[in-house]
């Protein structure tokens, strides 16, 4: 008689390896592999300090401290910044305080920018080489952070706020912080 | 009209195919054999309309039919007629119908090479192959029609991917899928075996030569993608384990395990069931392939359309192939059972323990390339596994296989001893150490264990195989086409592995600033830079860079890179120039102009880079070689005899 | 999920249409041979995350040249490879290395091979050993059947 018969498992452990294998791939399927989460979320936003785009001075991270704000990454040349453009102005109506980070952008780009379709930012700190922008994790524009009254960050939005996830994602954070 | 008609040929395909796939089955479980008669003329029929689809689509390019969708998407006015032709496979729709015909033409071979074959046996192969047929052809018909058109019908269309106007495009895909589909050819002689519940030598005897040369064309394909992203992509890489390079790597791991397992069923009628299941498993590559580089599942500088919408369609195809096949195997493969022995010190022992290092190297890749997805799926957070990672494994999988590699081919088959094998072996394992550590030793003044290790690695199986060669040309044996294949793609693995340990070491890289009449040395070369000038080609204008070579104070060669703008595209791009001998490649690359006149570039020394590829032509012919072996085309003749024997008899 | 999609495609066409084109090539100054190197496998190991899977060394993407110059900036600086690793994961989490890191999440990437190819190698040393047990068992019963062919040769005397 012959001692080779395969056992049960070892006929359909390859089956079963694929059935997991299928099972990721479908989970694959409904998720986005270029979006990046921040390691920052929970954690006190960076240290920096930042010339403005419209008057002397600057703004830097204690500037953040006592109230709940939206630091919105943007810049001129940045397409779907546009897009999203109404949804911001639209939350800075409502009264949440934005600021503005305009990201690697020419000053007279930027002021034109905003003179066009409005400016919804109390304040507009220039980022010119992106720097400040690298130590928020910043890879693209545009992005929005949400910060708590103590200077945490506790919300990244990545993409335009005008996509209907990314909105209601970042209500709901905000809904915590009240 | 041309692209209706094309589209209404596959249509008809499709239809073909269904038929193709299911009434010879019938016919096969019922011994009915005017269904099984059905096989090849439906074989025929389908890979006509698969033909002439094809040729409607390669039609259009050529026209510059811009009311085609694709064509406009892929082709302008100025585009040169090789990349028209060549733009069919350039993007997801175009190169889904190049997989369509690729199998189809696999079908017909075999449907036309099958005269040796049980008719059962035969119909079962076709019909399965006529499923994964219907499968693609839906896919098109459904999600991914190449014909689609657009109104209104735009003047000029947007060129092909520039980086894709090149020669070694050109044959690359077709290559590729060459070997990719043709794996599918071993898994319709598996789940046929499975079906039919036998196995035997013969069946492995019947499966082998297309293994063969599916995997020597995957080899070459794959030779040629690195070959040509070295050449156009102006980083002086040549492999990236990109998740579809890997893609196609997996496959041809599993292919090389696949051959060697079909070689022991073949001779000795052992591992059966393992070698069933390889052939599915490296067509199941080849399918999971498709579906990583089309569902945007995985980031890649490959991947063709990013939808999951068609990632759903290609899923529910592979659960139904990979997974009914595997269901099949679990099923049936208790009825695949191998009878041989052999020792513990045999060709067979050696040949499943090279089983197992080529399924840990396919398992590596596969667990580097999906892991950023497990993580991801287990909302643990996002990960990326790199070249850092492959390299690794690979560098200590080598080892074993190297090692292997030197004994395994003079082992004799059911059993041997290894005191006969150390008597002859042993002095070429010391000498390859010692020279091979010595090398890097004496160019760095200091111990380099892994280039060392390398190199005595390539050296022990370049030595061993030679000398199984001359052992057996002197003692007057027989040498057959398969045994030099087998010489000479081992001896191409060596050449490879030298090639790869060589140019990782010792290639020498920098970025400069260079004004005209200055020069730069880099690894006893001497780069003279002349400056630059404008030169116009077919659809684009060029500047480009004249940069002398100079070395022992002669000239010895020239190097003229360009950055070209492409009519159309605002974007220039780079065109490395190479200065290729047999043992290094000089390389230049510009960047910027600067000021002056002077321009940023990039210089590379590369050693022994050609030897990669030099080796992969080697295993690709060696493989061709194995496969032209007189006894495959005896046999075809044998039973030819047989059948006018047979009926004069009567 | 399906309408991010298209979005997202649009906000990263930026680099898919810059990167890969032009091998970007920079001329920086370094303080010795060593930092060089040390810069090049840095950029080599660090990921483009506007990109389509490329490092920043290959890139031409503008956070890539950022990117770069940050990596050359903290070498002058005398700062670590060690902690410039630190520094880009702090910023932009796990993803940015493509030599992922040896931690509890990733053990079985890191073991998973040499685990596979130890299961293996007991596959063929069990496989090996049962081919003996059968052998054996073969062998046996030929005793067997010589001990019965003698049995009936003596009961047919």
């Amino acid at each position: 008689m012959e001692k080779n018969q395969p056992t049960l498992l070892k006929r359909f452990m390859p089956l079963i390896i694929f059935g997991a294998m299928v099972v990721l791939l479908a989970i694959g399927l409904t998720l986005n592999p270029r979006l990046v989460p921040s390691p920052l979320i929970d954690k006190p936003a960076p240290v920096f300090e930042l010339p403005l785009l419209f008057k002397e001075g600057s703004f830097s991270n204690d500037d953040l401290l006592g109230h709940v704000t939206l630091v919105n990454v943007w810049a001129s040349w940045c397409f779907a910044c546009r897009q999203e453009h109404e949804v911001v102005k639209n939350l800075a109506r409502s009264g949440v305080r934005i600021i503005g980070l305009n990201y690697k952008d020419e000053s007279a780009d930027a002021k034109n920018w905003l003179a066009r379709l409005g400016n919804p930012y109390q304040v507009v700190a220039v980022d010119y080489d992106g720097r400040i922008a690298i130590d928020w994790g910043v890879y693209g524009a545009p992005e929005t952070f949400l910060i708590d009254k103590e200077g945490i960050i506790r919300h990244k939005v990545i993409g335009p706020l005008s996509d209907q996830g990314n909105y209601e994602a970042l209500m709901a954070a905000m809904q915590t912080l009240k | 009209m041309i692209p209706e008609l094309g589209h209404f040929a596959l249509i008809i395909a499709f239809a073909v195919a269904i038929v193709q796939s299911i009434v010879p089955l019938i016919g096969a479980a019922r011994n009915q054999p005017a269904l099984i008669a059905m096989a090849r003329p439906a074989a025929m029929t389908q890979f006509l309309f698969v033909g002439l689809a094809y040729a409607a689509l390669t039609h259009a390019f050529i026209v510059h039919d811009f009311s085609v969708l694709y064509v406009s998407n892929h082709s302008n006015l100025v585009q040169p007629l090789l990349y028209r032709i060549s733009g069919v496979w350039g993007s997801h729709e175009g190169s889904l119908l190049l997989w369509a015909l690729m199998l189809a033409l696999w079908t017909i071979a075999v449907a036309v090479y099958s005269k040796n074959l049980p008719e059962i046996l035969m119909a079962r192969v076709l019909a399965v192959m006529g499923m994964v047929s219907t499968g693609f052809l839906a896919f098109m018909l459904f999600t991914s029609n190449p014909f689609e058109r657009i109104f209104p019908v735009p003047l000029d269309g947007s060129e092909l991917n520039p980086l894709l106007q090149d020669p070694g495009l050109a044959i690359h895909p077709p290559m590729l899928y060459m070997g990719y589909v043709g794996f599918s050819v071993a898994f319709a002689f598996a789940v046929a075996a499975l079906l039919g519940g036998k196995l035997d030598a013969t069946w492995a005897r019947w499966s082998r030569p297309w293994t063969t040369i599916a995997w020597s064309f995957l080899t070459f394909g794959i030779a040629l993608g690195s070959w040509w992203a070295y050449n156009e992509l102006g980083w002086g890489g040549w492999w990236f384990w990109d998740p579809v390079e890997n893609a196609s790597f997996m496959p041809w791991l599993v292919g090389t395990a696949l051959i060697h397992s079909l070689a022991s069923t073949e001779k000795r009628g052992v591992f059966k069931s393992w070698t069933v299941l390889l052939a599915i498993l490296a067509f199941s590559l080849s399918l999971l392939g498709t579906f990583i580089v089309r569902s945007g599942v995985l980031v890649s500088v490959h991947a063709f359309a990013t939808d999951p919408e068609r990632g759903v369609f290609i899923l529910g195809f592979l659960i139904f192939a990979v997974g009914g096949s595997l269901a099949l195997y679990a099923w049936r493969s208790a009825a695949v059972v191998s009878f041989g022995r052999f020792q513990w010190f045999s060709r067979e022992t050696a040949l499943l323990l090279n089983n197992i290092i080529f399924l840990t190297a396919a398992t590596a890749v596969l667990v580097g390339t999906m892991y950023p997805l497990v993580v991801d799926a287990f909302g643990v957070g996002k990960i990326s596994v790199g070249r850092p990672y492959f390299d690794t494994m690979f560098a200590y999988i080598a080892i074993p296989l190297l090692l292997l590699m030197g004994v395994g081919p003079a082992i004799r088959w059911k059993g041997d001893n290894w005191p006969r094998i150390a008597k002859t072996t042993s002095i070429f394992f010391v000498f390859s150490l010692v020279v091979g550590l010595l090398i890097p030793f004496i160019v760095e003044d200091k111990l380099n264990l892994a280039t060392g290790l390398g190199l005595a690695g390539a050296l022990w199986v370049a030595l061993t195989t030679l000398k199984d060669l001359l052992s057996r040309m002197m003692r007057g044996l027989k040498l057959p086409l398969s045994y030099i294949g087998m010489i000479m793609a081992h001896f191409g693995v060596a050449v490879f592995v030298a090639g790869v340990t060589v140019v990782m070491t010792y290639h020498s890289e920098k970025d400069l600033r260079m004004e005209p009449g200055t020069s730069y040395n880099i690894s006893g070369y001497e780069f003279l830079f002349q400056g630059t000038r404008t030169v116009q080609g077919p659809n684009y204008i060029a500047q480009e860079g004249v940069i002398e070579i100079w070395s022992e104070g002669e000239k010895t060669g020239e190097l003229l890179p360009q950055k070209r703008t492409y009519t159309g595209k605002s974007e220039p791009m780079t065109d490395a120039s190479i200065d290729i001998t047999f043992t290094r490649d000089l390389y230049a690359a510009l960047g910027e102009e600067l000021e002056n006149g002077a321009w940023s570039m990039r210089v590379y020394y590369k050693p022994l880079i050609r030897w990669i590829w030099l080796g992969c032509i080697l295993m690709t012919i060696g493989g061709v070689l194995a496969v032209s072996d007189r006894r495959y085309r005896q046999s075809v003749k044998q039973t030819a005899t047989k059948k006018v024997t047979a009926t004069a008899s009567l | 999920m399906c309408k991010k999609t298209p979005i997202i495609t649009l906000f990263f066409l930026l680099c898919v249409s810059f990167s890969s084109i032009s091998a970007p090539v920079e001329t920086f100054q370094f303080d010795s041979p060593e930092t060089e190197k040390i810069f090049h496998k840095l950029s080599e190991e660090l990921r483009c995350l506007v990109c389509q899977n490329q490092n920043v060394a290959e890139s031409n993407a503008d956070l890539a040249k950022d990117l770069r110059l940050e990596i050359y900036t903290m070498l002058s600086d005398g700062k670590t490879e060690e902690e410039i690793v630190d520094f880009m994961v702090q910023r932009y989490g796990d993803y940015v290395l493509y030599r992922p890191p040896l931690k509890p999440m990733t053990w079985l990437l890191w073991f998973g091979p040499i685990i596979m190819f130890t299961i293996g190698l007991i596959f063929v040393v069990r496989f090996m050993r049962s081919q003996d047990d059968a052998t054996q068992t073969d062998s046996l019963s030929k005793d067997d059947i010589e001990r019965i062919k003698n049995l009936h040769a003596e009961q047919d005397k």
